[in-house]
């Protein structure tokens, strides 16, 4: 290899580029992982009701978020709503409805569950201890459901944020696309920049989510007993 | 919707479904012997393989399937690596299903109690007999859930194939919406394909969860 | 002694910084049930998991024969061999529950020693039928009561025809009306011969099946003695008050078995 190609890399704005394609990527999971937050959530103490049709709408609404690949909804709001709506959904705006539908799901099984583990005896023992309703709900039952809640939402913006690489299937100009336009423009050049690019690119994406999964677990570690 | 034309393509759909499968199966098989065995390197903390297993876990598990892709199928022929696209999907598939299925194995190997080991090497058992014979079983057994979660996830994974021009379900859908402007009809077909694919795994996942946990309560 | 099976010489173990045990020396002989007793955390479990190669000790030595199975230079390279001929049985059962009665009972005879499968089976079922549970053989562990598992681990110890059987607080686990199912299967194994190293909470038990009692403390061997003088005439200021304070102790000892074990 006379020329690593690896100089490429850092050529012109190319790397800013590549973090701005990052960024973009990050923006994308970021809105969606807002979203489905709050929304995750709203649905979550919902179906934890009593309501029986609002359960079986939510369970069809899960299992078809879980059996469908990410990409296939992709494919389904960006060049479905063009021919049936007759709307124009901008690819990046696709992005962010499938993943913040898919998250959404997901996050109010998370809810789901935390709310069905708060452990009743607790309750009680809290109560004979003569604590008021909001004192039991403040300092017993809420600090036990988030230590359940909070890992494994920290966990769901990993996967979120790994799912949008997908977006540049759909014509996103994400990391990955800026990386392929680079590598086009410079073939001739220096045919190992792919090499270079390929690699930074996984890299970029295990630096944004390592640091997160690790939180993740570590809290899960820290708060498993408790 | 065009029934008519949904026939015409179906043969072409049907020939996407048995690549997916092909490569998804292999892919999955491969994984979990992968697994399996780094699973182990680092439940018995060999040295240097145990290190080296943790590294490929969290790599794989924190950076997307594409990407590995990308890198396996574009990346490595420039250092002389090359591989064409369906032994890149299947390696992909198998690196990156392999470090979860570590993952899922390994906190079952932990789960299982210290002395049953101990109760098997009273018997007179040697470490070889202990692992294949009561530890590995009983630690494939609890992790079977979450092994058919791995696959369910690693099936739908297989859906970014078409990037390293695979003519994988997505790539078929693709072709027929840019090249005929037949989208509901390319979608719908692509829709019920995925879901001959993973509807029964789904429901094998709903069933062994069940009737794990049914055996758990008896104890 | 010249027919001893276990010989134990000065045996000495650490955790770390804690003595464990003591220099602990005794023989155990051919036919003879040593029963020993001791309160929770006096380290009667780290000695009878020293004796078939579970841990390892510090100093001293123990001997099967005239073998060495433990020293301070580790597990004999034969432990495995020296396991089949040294039983145990353990409090918690450690029945392995992806496996049927039956195929518990069956694992190690033919994947340890390649007996005739045939044969196996054979004293499988007669051994099953002798504590009551040959109907149980096909089921899983899971749908067995404590008392019955606590047989099936006893059987499954001894297909292996092992010269020497240690049983680990076996009925510590088990709730107080099936205590007595096992107890029994161990007594006639008694009759019958069986050397035996027995670590219990069970007084009138350990009166009636004892050949010889030891009292552990603080690592070290406090009393030993023949099960009438132990528990009638105890020479030692602590075997009085392990005796006397027995009630309390032994709430105690229940308490902190999942520790202990």
């Amino acid at each position: 290899m006379q020329d690593p190609g690896i100089s490429v890399l850092f050529k012109g704005s190319n790397f800013i580029r590549l973090l701005e394609g990052l960024s973009i990527a990050l923006r994308i999971s970021f809105l969606s992982v807002v979203i489905s937050l709050l929304l995750g959530f709203f649905i979550g103490v919902l179906i934890s009701g009593k309501n029986r049709f609002l359960k079986i709408v939510y369970g069809i609404y899960l299992n078809t978020v879980r059996i469908m690949p990410q990409m296939v909804l992709l494919f389904i709001v960006f060049f479905g709503s063009t021919r049936v709506l007759g709307i124009n959904i901008d690819a990046e705006v696709s992005s962010i409805i499938v993943f913040a539908f898919w998250g959404s799901a997901e996050m109010a099984d998370l809810v789901r569950g935390a709310i069905k583990s708060i452990p009743v005896h607790q309750f009680e023992s809290a109560a004979s201890l003569g604590m008021k309703k909001r004192t039991i709900y403040l300092k017993i039952i809420l600090p036990q459901t988030l230590r359940r809640l909070v890992p494994s939402s920290i966990n769901l913006v990993t996967r979120m944020i790994k799912t949008t690489s997908l977006v540049m299937m759909i014509g996103v100009v994400e990391v990955l696309k800026v990386g392929q336009q680079i590598i086009e423009a410079n073939r001739t050049t220096s045919p190992n920049i792919a090499f270079w690019m390929y690699g930074t690119v996984f890299l970029l994406y295990f630096i944004a989510c390592f640091p997160i999964s690790r939180l993740s677990k570590s809290l899960e570690e820290k708060w498993k007993l408790a | 919707m065009d029934i008519q034309i949904m026939k015409e393509y179906l043969p072409l759909y049907i020939d996407a479904l048995w690549l997916t499968l092909k490569i998804g199966l292999l892919g999955i098989v491969l994984s979990l012997v992968v697994g399996v065995f780094t699973a182990l390197f680092r439940f018995y903390k060999i040295p240097v393989l145990d290190k080296l297993s943790g590294a490929y876990i969290e790599l794989f598990r924190n950076t997307p399937l594409l990407v590995q892709l990308f890198f396996l199928y574009f990346a490595l022929p420039r250092i002389g690596i090359k591989m064409d696209a369906a032994t890149c999907g299947v390696l992909g598939l198998t690196l990156l299903g392999g470090a979860y299925m570590a993952e899922s194995i390994r906190s079952s190997l932990e789960a299982i109690d210290k002395i049953q080991t101990d109760s098997a090497l009273a018997l007179g058992m040697n470490r070889r007999q202990v692992m294949t014979k009561v530890v590995l079983p009983q630690a494939i057994s609890i992790s079977i859930p979450s092994i058919v979660a791995n696959v369910i996830f690693l099936l739908k994974e297989t859906s970014v194939f078409s990037a390293i021009s695979l003519m994988d379900l997505m790539f078929t859908a693709k072709d027929l919406i840019g090249l005929y402007y037949k989208t509901v009809e390319a979608l719908a077909l692509l829709v019920i394909f995925y879901l001959i694919i993973l509807l029964p795994v789904s429901f094998l996942g709903d069933y062994t969860e069940r009737r794990l946990s049914y055996a758990r309560s008896g104890n | 002694m010249e027919d001893s099976i276990l010989k134990i010489d000065d045996l000495k173990k650490r955790y770390g910084k804690d003595t464990v045990l003591n220099g602990i020396t005794l023989s155990v002989s051919e036919g003879e049930v040593l029963v020993i007793l001791g309160p929770s955390g006096c380290g009667k479990s780290t000695l009878l998991r020293c004796l078939n190669g579970l841990e390892t000790i510090e100093g001293g030595s123990v001997r099967f024969k005239d073998e060495i199975v433990n020293d301070e230079n580790g597990v004999s390279s034969d432990i495995t061999e020296l396991r089949q001929k040294i039983g145990m049985v353990f409090q918690n059962y450690e029945l392995f529950p992806h496996l049927t009665v039956f195929q518990n009972v069956m694992l190690a005879p033919t994947t340890v020693c390649g007996r005739d499968k045939k044969e196996v089976e054979k004293e499988a079922l007669t051994l099953l039928e002798k504590v009551g549970l040959s109907e149980k053989k096909d089921f899983y562990p899971s749908k067995l009561s404590g008392g019955q598992k606590q047989r099936v681990a006893i059987v499954r110890a001894l297909i292996m025809h092992p010269e020497v059987l240690l049983f680990d607080e076996v009925t510590a686990a088990l709730d107080p009306e099936m205590v007595r199912e096992v107890l029994e299967v161990m007594l006639s194994l008694a009759e019958q011969g069986k050397t035996m190293v027995i670590v219990t909470h069970e007084m009138a038990f350990a009166r009636a099946v004892a050949d010889k009692v030891i009292l552990l403390d603080g690592g070290v061997i406090v009393e030993e003695a023949d099960p009438e003088t132990f528990f009638t005439h105890p020479k030692s200021e602590r075997a009085k008050a392990f005796l006397e304070g027995f009630s309390y102790e032994r709430v105690k000892g229940k308490k902190s078995i999942k520790k202990g074990a």
